[in-house]
């Protein structure tokens, strides 16, 4: 075999001209994919992670219908003291679970005593929701990012409605609410700080202290809408949320239908259309990879047997085994895909090495001057040189059998 | 016992809608380590009968028995194996593989058809470039070799892997007067020493008359053989 190689490697460097131009095309295709994968697959972490480390966490559980009406943040799908203690004690045994934060969540009308508008409001425990969603702080643009999110009687606003209601830190404004059962209550806050919004939901979204939630709707006893919940390896959520969806979905009602429904933050975020959609534009630019190496070595190879049919014939009248010329031919196109790989993966590191020294800044809502730092692992490049490699003795088959079954007679006769 | 032995040999291509008789009805035997000549002007079916020899091409009717073996039986590949392991060609443009060196061209039947081990390679290349006085052009390239020099690989890579046969398609038709000699006296000194038969054919009434045993070809009949010695019988 090692001989076979040894001509294959003469047969292309006959041709030089022909044989640099297919490996620059296959290193063009192999560095535009392995840097576009690089790069957006660097940008669709960040924002996943933008997502879930400041709004949503890598899960939610909720009562079962409460996700489907969640626009009307209903408070009759609210999670009981039962259902609550179930979920925490699961939580505590999913050894991939690194914390969760409990919240209560209902919409109100926001005064600042002069005008008044609807608002969302996020009750939480601040330390539990820090935890859980560490780069929510960072999302406060106005008022004091230090110490505790913020304490009881205190309220963090989004940006939109401060602007809108010309409200400031340390103004006392007033949340009205209305309970499940109908009655309204209200209740004066401090504006500890403004919030910026992030993609997805949460635009609207303000913070009070879990407990002042609670004391707002006048609940008998401690709901929470849903459980936010953060993972030690954000690698681990399919597992996580197949073992909590077997654990707390299992269990059902009197009347036999599932009590509670478990959601990754691609089932509540748009943004999973978007990442979804830098996977497609990644297999496209695949195809077009494929389609690239695919012609370049059939127009090298159908060239290489078009040129060389005399010498075809010549080694298949001197008995070389139709099965050795056909080695021999898809030996070539193994080599100019296995080289033109390896060059490619070369050149691709190096750019994004290169990237990853001069680094690219971009802002993203309030997070200004976001690093994009562009990786990608070991199993997509391999992914990729195989595709390569396996494309180009592909395209070589064709050529490569048709020179196997010449018929020497006439391949001598060849002009 | 004959190396060779036609008998009412024909063979007949279908030129659009006209059947053109190339060969009709050859019978003839060639006995080992001789020296044979094929003569006859183009057209006359020279190829035809050395591609059937060859077990390039089979016949339209008749038996062709090369080395015990009825060449109509062979398919594609087993037609291979029987060249690689049997015969030796020779042909007119030489045919070397350019980007492979003298000792590489000649080496090349010892890797590609029969997978000789490196070592014993080596020996056999080495001796094969000594007998056609080509030890010192070993490395050179095709390109950089005389026709001449050429031919001289040819005849060393039709002998390397002992082929009992060799079959040249006019040797010597692009070669000056004096190699054209040279070549035809270097074939029957292999003949000579190892005893390997050779069929060439030719045109040239000069090197026709270096031939032991001449079969001339007309309109694709063969005539009865013509003996320099006793080596051949029709």
């Amino acid at each position: 075999m090692f001989d076979i190689f040894k001509i294959a490697v003469r047969n292309l460097s006959r041709y030089r001209r022909r044989t640099i131009l297919t490996f620059i095309l296959i290193v063009i295709g192999m560095v535009a994919v392995l840097l576009f994968m690089s790069v957006t697959g660097s940008f669709k972490s960040m924002m996943v992670g933008q997502i879930t480390d400041s709004v949503l966490g890598h899960l939610e559980v909720h009562r079962k219908g409460y996700v489907a009406s969640i626009d009307s943040l209903p408070l009759n799908l609210n999670l009981k003291p039962e259902a609550i203690s179930k979920i925490e004690d699961t939580l505590r045994q999913t050894d991939t679970v690194q914390t969760w934060s409990p919240r209560v969540k209902f919409g109100g009308m926001y005064s600042n005593f002069v005008e008044t508008t609807a608002i969302r409001i996020n009750g939480v425990d601040p330390q539990r929701e820090a935890a859980t969603v560490p780069l929510l702080p960072s999302r406060i643009s106005e008022g004091r990012k230090d110490g505790v999110l913020l304490a009881k009687g205190e309220i963090l606003i989004p940006i939109l409605l401060a602007r809108g209601m010309k409200s400031k830190v340390g103004d006392t404004v007033v949340l009205v609410a209305t309970n499940r059962d109908g009655s309204v209550n209200g209740k004066t806050f401090v504006v500890r700080g403004v919030i910026e919004s992030v993609s997805g939901p949460g635009g609207r979204d303000g913070y009070i202290h879990i407990d002042d939630a609670r004391e707002l709707l006048r609940m008998k006893e401690a709901e929470v809408s849903e459980f936010a919940i953060r993972l030690k390896d954000s690698t681990q959520l399919e597992r996580t949320e197949a073992r909590l969806k077997q654990a707390l979905e299992g269990p059902s009602n009197k009347d036999g239908k599932p009590v509670l429904e478990v959601h990754t933050w691609a089932d509540l975020s748009p943004f999973a259309n978007l990442a979804r959609m830098i996977d497609l534009m990644t297999v496209f630019i695949k195809v077009v990879l494929v389609s690239i190496v695919l012609v370049s070595v059939m127009n090298v190879m159908v060239m290489a047997v078009y040129e060389r049919i005399r010498e075809i014939g010549t080694i298949a009248a001197i008995g070389t085994p139709p099965g050795r010329i056909l080695s021999l031919f898809l030996s070539e196109g193994l080599l100019l895909g296995l080289i033109g790989t390896a060059i490619g993966t070369l050149i691709s590191l190096a750019l994004i090495l290169a990237l990853n020294i001069w680094k690219i800044h971009f802002t993203f809502g309030l997070q200004q001057e976001l690093v994009l730092a562009p990786q990608i692992g070991a199993v997509q490049v391999l992914t990729i040189a195989l595709m390569v490699v396996g494309v180009a003795v592909l395209a070589s088959l064709q050529p490569a059998w048709k020179a196997s079954r010449l018929d020497p007679i006439n391949a001598l006769r060849h002009v | 016992m004959s190396l060779l032995t036609a008998s009412g040999l024909t063979k007949t291509y279908r030129m659009g809608e006209v059947e053109v008789q190339a060969i009709k009805g050859a019978d003839f035997r060639i006995e080992p380590a001789s020296f044979v000549a094929f003569v006859g002007p183009s057209g006359s079916g020279k190829s035809t009968l050395l591609n059937m020899i060859g077990c390039l091409d089979h016949p339209t009717s008749g038996t062709l028995t090369v080395l015990d073996t009825d060449i109509a039986t062979l398919d594609r590949s087993a037609a291979a194996r029987f060249r690689g392991l049997n015969i030796g060609f020779i042909f007119q443009d030489f045919n070397l593989v350019p980007v492979l060196t003298a000792y590489e061209n000649i080496e090349y039947p010892l890797i590609m058809v029969q997978k000789w081990p490196a070592e014993k390679r080596r020996e056999q290349v080495t001796r094969m470039l000594k007998a056609v006085g080509m030890e010192d052009q070993a490395d050179k390239r095709p390109d950089q070799l005389s026709g001449g020099q050429k031919q001289r690989v040819a005849v060393a890579r039709a002998l390397v892997s002992n082929a009992k046969l060799v079959l040249a398609d006019e040797p010597t038709a692009n070669l000056d007067h004096d190699t054209a000699y040279r070549i035809i006296n270097l074939m029957k000194k292999m003949r000579d020493e190892t005893g390997t038969t050779f069929v060439f054919s030719t045109h040239d009434p000069k090197i026709m008359s270096e031939a032991e045993v001449t079969f001339t070809l007309e309109d694709g009949r063969v005539l009865p053989a013509t003996h320099k010695q006793e080596a051949i019988h029709v």
